[in-house]
């Protein structure tokens, strides 16, 4: 066990310290800071530059552009990222379908996908949840019907991240009614394109519109378009949860937003001073900010498990979890931070607060997240 | 970074699990914390003979050149038995002050007695009136040609009653709350104007309340810089919060096992009560505040290891008292209530895991002392340098 990080492993954030540096927009990067909302064009040119260098999908295999990276390593550039004011990594296309194409998918596929993710010319959504079918996703009622070489697809998907963004998008639908609810579901890419796909957005009580309800009627899309085998659609899905919940703990993001925290508390006043130096409030931050640390060690070891060879499993559950809350106990002393100037929508600060308590509900609510790890050490 | 144990450390691992499984079922340290010292002579002969007195200390001091890695592990194993012996205050802490603030021929034989097993020690530094914090100290030493005499007294120092001598932190110079002007003394337990008061403790370990009445102590019984031992003193005190954390996640290993164990076995209502959903949801929570701790030890070690930096490395260590006091004290109160009233009952073993626990979580400083202090070299190292506090969110 040696616990520190070796010359090559500084050496090696030096240097993704220094890529950011020089080549991270300068706009982008205030935006950032202030907390705006980033357009499309910001996250393109950002991905672009990081693709130039190679560095868009580090965890993609090499051969298809991804990195040789240690897991200390792939930690390192998360944190650098993240200090840093980079843009977040937008998981859809290549932490979510890229991994499952490369598992499942057939050569031509991978053949098709996988540049057009690192060129940025795609850009995924995730067409998982229906509006009857949240926690209970086996439950999902959209409907494939074969017909020739292709299939029809009918039905409803939403709480879909940045869809009027995309160009793409993968949706789990059901191609058999005749099997138990898991073995009837199937992976289908979709053009959205396509005749029949429309977006309508979603405002969230932050305000904001990242979220949509994409509806998808007589859609033809070419069987071709199938990853993997019909009906095992199921077993794909969990395979992109369990690397979903360790990229939305959000940990290097924490980081961040404790900065953009601190912030906001230095702006404040208390007493002749500002809350940031207000014992109560150092304190707790301070507890926050030792949580996120403890943390951050659990996930370099579940990562670092995980290329010894153990699946991400009850530790991507427990990451997520933790990893959520932690945003949320940020966020929620963001807006008490802010005190009256919370109230004002231009400051972000109760904003931050509102729209994080999306991340206990969402990729797998954190109740579920329990049950499925209760599942596992108890075996009931 | 590497969190695979080396074959060195495989081996020390093997041999103290090999040693708690052996010597520390729960029978036979019930009785041995109803015994007359509280720990064994014989167990402590073990750990010299084994090597695990030496293994924190320097080779160039007679140890066998270990790192706070070597003691993470034992403390861990430690933690899972419940062991009693004095490790921490004679190596950790004794023995850290006399490898680190040494100035003698003198003190380095003591050292080696110590690593041969022949010597114990401990920690005189609390006060009751300095709570947690060592800075304040009331105990004064004054000089009388070559000598020290010293006057006050020290609250709750571990196992005083069978150090052979004690690490005492006296006020030399200055004010009672000012950094400068303490120094460290090694005083005999029989030197004259010793008074001891010895109690068992409510987790089944020893302490004692040590007065001290011009007690004439020799100048060269003094360990680091005279009037200038507090950055000794808080190096030995992190090292010592280091050695808890690790029993502390043993600790709360043994708690989070038994509790799952229990939820299996345990039927009501002619189910499991594992099958609850409001208790399956409470074990996972037990699960992930005991990996929050394990991580954040290996955060806090690795500071012990490579962090030249008091404050960061302080700031480091009571970051990882603050988080195993909080995700300990998660753990103990919920092994207790998903046992229901057994666990209430003195003959079951968690509610000696979760007394021991409780009383960690006070050891060298509680959660408010170490929030606070985590606070205070935060704003210290912001002050210090702003560039350097922003890279230190990193922990590098």
């Amino acid at each position: 066990m040696d616990l520190t990080f070796t010359p090559r492993e500084r050496a090696f954030r030096a240097e993704v310290r220094d890529f950011i540096r020089t080549e991270l927009p300068p706009a982008t990067r205030a935006k950032m800071i202030a907390g705006e909302e980033l357009t499309k064009d910001d996250y393109v040119e950002w991905q672009n530059r990081l693709s130039a260098r190679g560095w868009l999908a580090p965890n993609w295999p090499v051969q298809y552009g991804g990195t040789d990276w240690t897991v200390v390593e792939k930690h390192i550039f998360e944190e650098e990222l993240a200090l840093g004011y980079a843009p977040r990594n937008i998981p859809f296309g290549v932490s979510m379908v890229a991994p499952v194409i490369i598992a499942f998918g057939s050569e031509a596929q991978k053949a098709k996908y996988l540049p057009r993710i690192l060129s940025s010319e795609d850009w995924w959504c995730q067409g998982y949840s229906e509006p009857g079918s949240g926690s209970d996703l086996a439950s999902l009622q959209t409907w494939a019907e074969r017909d020739g070489d292709h299939y029809i697809i009918n039905g409803t998907k939403t709480w879909i991240t940045l869809a009027q963004y995309a160009n793409m998008i993968f949706v789990l639908a059901r191609t058999d009614r005749t099997v138990a609810k898991q073995k009837g579901i199937s992976f289908i890419l979709v053009d959205m394109t396509t005749p029949g796909v429309t977006v309508r957005p979603i405002e969230t009580i932050d305000g904001g519109h990242e979220i949509n309800e994409v509806h998808l009627e007589n859609v033809r899309v070419p069987v071709e378009n199938l990853v993997g085998q019909e009906g095992q659609g199921w077993t794909y899905a969990k395979f992109l949860l369990e690397h979903e919940r360790n990229g939305t703990a959000g940990v290097a993001g924490s980081f961040q937003l404790l900065e953009r925290l601190r912030a906001v508390a230095s702006e404040q006043q208390l007493d002749g001073r500002t809350v940031l130096d207000d014992e109560r409030f150092a304190t707790k931050l301070a507890q926050i900010e030792i949580e996120l640390t403890a943390l951050s060690y659990a996930q370099l070891r579940s990562l670092a498990a995980e290329s010894a060879g153990a699946s991400p499993g009850a530790e991507s559950s427990f990451i997520k979890i933790t990893g959520t809350e932690i945003q949320q106990s940020i966020t929620e002393l963001m807006m008490d931070a802010g005190g009256y100037a919370s109230l004002d929508p231009q400051t972000h600060s109760a904003l931050w607060y509102f729209n994080f308590r999306k991340a206990s509900i969402y990729a797998g609510s954190n109740e579920i997240q329990r049950n499925i790890i209760a599942k596992r050490i108890l075996g009931l | 970074m590497d969190f695979a144990l080396s074959a060195d450390q495989t081996m020390i691992k093997d041999s103290v699990d090999r040693f708690v499984a052996d010597a520390y079922s729960f029978d036979a340290r019930t009785a041995l914390a109803a015994s007359d010292t509280g720990f064994s002579r014989d167990h402590w002969r073990t750990f010299a003979e084994l090597g695990w007195l030496g293994i924190a200390f320097p080779e160039d001091r007679g140890g066998f050149g270990g790192t706070p890695v070597e003691t993470m592990i034992l403390m861990e194993a430690f933690g899972k038995g419940l062991v009693l012996e004095p490790f921490v205050p004679t190596v950790i802490l004794g023995g850290s002050a006399l490898a680190y603030g040494g100035t003698n021929e003198a003190h380095q034989q003591l050292l080696e007695k110590l690593i041969e097993g022949e010597l114990l020690l401990s920690l005189a530094s609390a006060e009751a009136g300095s709570r947690y914090e060592p800075s304040i100290v009331d105990t004064r030493a004054r000089r009388d040609g070559t000598d020290l005499v010293i006057d006050g007294a020290k609250v709750a120092v571990p196992y005083g009653a069978a150090a052979d001598k004690l690490v005492v932190s006296v006020r030399t110079r200055g004010e009672r709350a000012d950094r400068h002007g303490i120094s460290l003394v090694l005083v005999d337990r029989d030197a004259a104007g010793v008074s001891r008061r010895d109690y068992k403790t409510v987790d089944g370990q020893r302490a004692s309340d040590v007065t001290f009445a011009g007690v004439r102590v020799p100048g060269d019984a003094v360990l680091g810089e005279a009037d200038a031992a507090l950055p000794l003193l808080e190096h030995v005190l992190d090292l010592g919060l280091g050695a808890l954390a690790a029993e502390a996640v043993g600790l709360m290993s043994v708690m989070q096992r038994t509790t799952l164990a229990y939820l299996k076995a345990r039927e009501q209502f002619g189910v499991p009560i594992g099958t609850f959903q409001a208790l399956q949801h409470r074990a996972v929570d037990m699960l992930i505040q005991l990996e929050l701790a394990r991580s954040i030890v290996y955060y806090g070690t690795m500071a012990l290891v490579s962090e030249s930096d008091a404050r960061l490395r302080g700031k480091a260590l009571s970051a990882t008292k603050v988080q195993i006091s909080r995700s300990g004290r998660y753990v103990g109160q919920q092994a207790i209530q998903l046992h229901g009233g057994i666990g209430m009952s003195e003959e079951y073993a968690v509610g000696h895991y979760f007394k021991r626990m409780s009383m960690l979580e006070l050891a060298l400083g509680d959660v408010e002392h170490h929030l606070r202090r985590y606070v205070r070299l935060g704003r210290e190292l912001a002050s210090a340098a702003p560039a350097e506090a922003v890279e230190e969110l990193v922990p590098a």
